[in-house]
């Protein structure tokens, strides 16, 4: 799984130019086209979606049965792209920042919520330049992100001080393992075409153990993890035990 | 519901009948779930309700209209089934051998099925919605659709919707305007509808005589009143429709039986022209076909209205939780759940019921000779038995909540 793309960042304001709205509303569409380019992530998108609903609202006393779960919680997405984990967060009433290296992306990403009446605060930036900023929040997401970034560690601590106390964060990403290999560079890249060729480097692949190390070297304790498997019956994600391809976790940083 | 803001509906619902108004009723009621809805229909404002078809509500369905406020509005007004008869014969036969029976409960206490005057059941609707605070739009016709990334609004209207529900029946202009095409044909055979009250007491059961015309039921009503649908060719339909009301009666109790005793006919008959449809996609992007707009079988098995009514369960808890996850329910992506959930067991009750029409519905020598014989017959049956009662009880696995008398 991966958030595609990457012009390298030039983390300027994000107006966009009226020239580009055309361009961006093309982009749109096929970002947000369930049977295009990026159809792997919306069908990866509700198992993502429950897995952070659940865990945020368990954790903050919400009722997860409500279409506005997350009213007022300060949420930040990190490699946002065209906004597929966004506009969700927003729409069950978060107050939702989005930031992604590309600025196509985020004039994307920027088009589409504004045709689908969503007030989302997206940014052409970094999680460092954020965190330099002193931004905080009340859940951060890193899906499917840490495997691509330069330094992981360096990320996560970036990450780890813009998390309030009692604050979460999400991490989703790929084992390193040879069934890993197999499965989402093989099989999803060039078997499959779910992903285009070059997507994920398997040196970059994260084990669980060096993910968990270093959140808790940031003061981060993880509270719960999960495998995420591809089920072909009914061409759906789930959770699974099985963390050696994709996994979900969500780690805390303890009040005080 | 809750109001989102004026003139900019979450959900526009074409069609004010049984799904339509359900479905409605199913989303305004989902817990935590804050919809505004639009409910438009192409008739003027209905005045008395005058569907005098007799429905088999199967227990699933039952448990449904619990859930949403209808059942006990029909207090007095149902009758439970006590039994099932079905019988292939000819007319002339004087004794017509039952060769299969549905009977019980499925669970203790919990008739199978009930049967219901359609007027009564639109009174009740009716009223459920006026208790909901649901306004309805008449005489809105639907000239055609305007679809785009974010919404869908109906030609010559300025609110686009997040989702556009065609419960619009049979001609669903909303199918049409999707562009979504459709398979079926007409049976040549039309479905004679009215009621009679009979000598000999029904006693709670179903009759259903397959006869060479067409399958020709009794479905027990309260008092001692039997809803008729009784199929011929339609040139017979119509000719017998049109008889005074002795010859009619007699041909009536020709086809009846002799067990009933005599008969008075209480509602001036219909005819009812059947046909197969059966929609190739029930969703579109931002679009969702329900009820006879997606689907209408023949009438013989009595489900049309329970697979209507299972849409809109299934619809219902696809939007809502893809509402609570915050969600465009609007989207293909969504929208392809419930036509996973609904299309494979529609099109395979359409194919058994389709099965059972070709085999019964008719007088050739080597067909009847087989039916004659017994031979197979109740193999024959079976899928159809399994059908019935499987949707009757509504408490499979795959069924959703609304079936089994939990909130959406």
């Amino acid at each position: 799984m991966a958030r595609r793309n990457t012009t390298q960042a030039h983390p300027s304001g994000t107006t966009i130019d009226s020239d580009e709205v055309a361009r961006f509303s093309a982009l749109a569409a096929e970002w947000w086209n369930p049977a295009g380019n990026f159809g792997v992530l919306h069908k990866f998108n509700p198992v993502r979606l429950d897995y952070i609903r659940d865990h945020v609202t368990a954790h903050f006393g919400r009722d997860s049965g409500s279409d506005r779960s997350l009213e007022g919680l300060r949420i930040l997405d990190i490699g946002c792209g065209g906004g597929l984990l966004c506009e969700p967060m927003a729409r069950l009433g978060a107050e939702v920042v989005g930031v992604d290296p590309s600025e196509q992306n985020i004039g994307t990403a920027s088009v589409h919520a504004q045709g689908s009446g969503l007030d989302i605060d997206y940014r052409a930036t970094t999680a460092e330049a954020l965190a330099e900023a002193g931004e905080q929040f009340d859940v951060i997401l890193n899906m499917e992100v840490v495997e691509h970034v330069a330094d992981m560690d360096l990320f996560l601590g970036a990450c780890a001080a813009m998390v309030k106390p009692g604050g979460l964060m999400f991490v989703a990403t790929i084992n390193r393992t040879m069934k890993a290999f197999a499965l989402a560079i093989v099989g999803a890249e060039y078997v499959l075409g779910w992903l285009p060729r070059g997507t994920h480097q398997w040196d970059k692949f994260i084990r669980p153990s060096e993910l968990e190390d270093s959140l808790s070297e940031h003061g981060m304790t993880v509270m719960h993890r999960t495998g995420v498997v591809y089920s072909p019956l009914t061409d759906e994600w789930r959770p699974a035990r099985d963390m050696d391809v994709n996994y979900m976790l969500v780690a805390e940083k303890p009040e005080g | 519901m809750s109001a989102q803001g004026v003139g900019t509906p979450d959900i526009t619902i074409v069609g004010a009948g049984y799904v339509g108004r359900l479905l409605a009723l199913a989303l305004s009621g989902a817990r935590g779930v804050g919809l505004t809805l639009r409910l438009v229909d192409a008739a003027p404002a209905p005045g008395r309700p005058g569907d005098t078809r007799a429905y088999a509500i199967a227990a699933g369905t039952v448990r449904m209209l619990e859930e949403l406020g209808v059942w006990h509005r029909l207090e007095g007004k149902t009758q439970a089934c006590s039994g099932m008869q079905i019988t292939d014969s000819r007319a002339a036969e004087l004794v017509r051998p039952a060769f299969l029976t549905i009977a019980g409960d499925v669970r203790d206490g919990e008739p199978f099925a009930h049967f219901v005057d359609g007027r009564d059941l639109q009174l009740a609707i009716f009223e459920a919605c006026d208790a909901a605070g649901l306004e309805i739009e008449h005489g809105f016709a639907v000239s055609g659709v305007e679809t785009d990334t974010y919404g869908v609004s109906l030609s010559g209207d300025e609110s686009p919707s997040r989702l556009l529900v065609g419960a619009d029946g049979a001609k669903s202009a909303v199918r049409k305007a999707a562009g979504i095409k459709t398979v079926g044909w007409s049976y040549d055979q039309g479905a004679i509808i009215t009621i009679i009250e009979t000598e000999v007491p029904h006693e709670g059961e179903a009759i259903q005589h397959f006869l060479p015309g067409g399958p020709f039921a009794m479905l027990p009503l309260p008092g001692n009143r039997r809803g008729i649908v009784w199929t011929e060719k339609t040139r017979d339909a119509e000719r017998l429709s049109r008889l005074g009301v002795e010859h009619f009666a007699a041909e009536m109790e020709r086809r009846a039986g002799p067990e009933v005793g005599d008969i008075t006919v209480v509602e001036p008959p219909r005819v009812y022209p059947l046909d197969l449809i059966l929609a190739r996609g029930f969703v579109a992007p931002r679009i969702a076909l329900i009820g006879d707009a997606a689907h209408r079988l023949h009438p013989l098995a009595g489900l049309g209205l329970n697979m209507g009514l299972r849409d809109v369960a299934a619809l219902a808890e696809v939007i809502a939780e893809a509402a609570r996850r915050g969600e465009d329910f609007g989207s293909l992506n969504v929208l392809e759940r419930y036509q996973r959930w609904r299309r494979f067991d529609t099109v395979q009750v359409a194919a058994a019921t389709e099965a059972i029409n070709r085999l019964f519905s008719n007088d050739l020598g080597p067909l009847r000779a087989v039916r004659d014989l017994g031979l197979g017959l109740v193999d024959r049956m079976a899928p159809l038995k399994k059908i019935v009662v499987s949707e009757a009880a509504g408490d499979a696995g795959g069924a959703p909540r609304l079936l089994r008398g939990e909130p959406v």
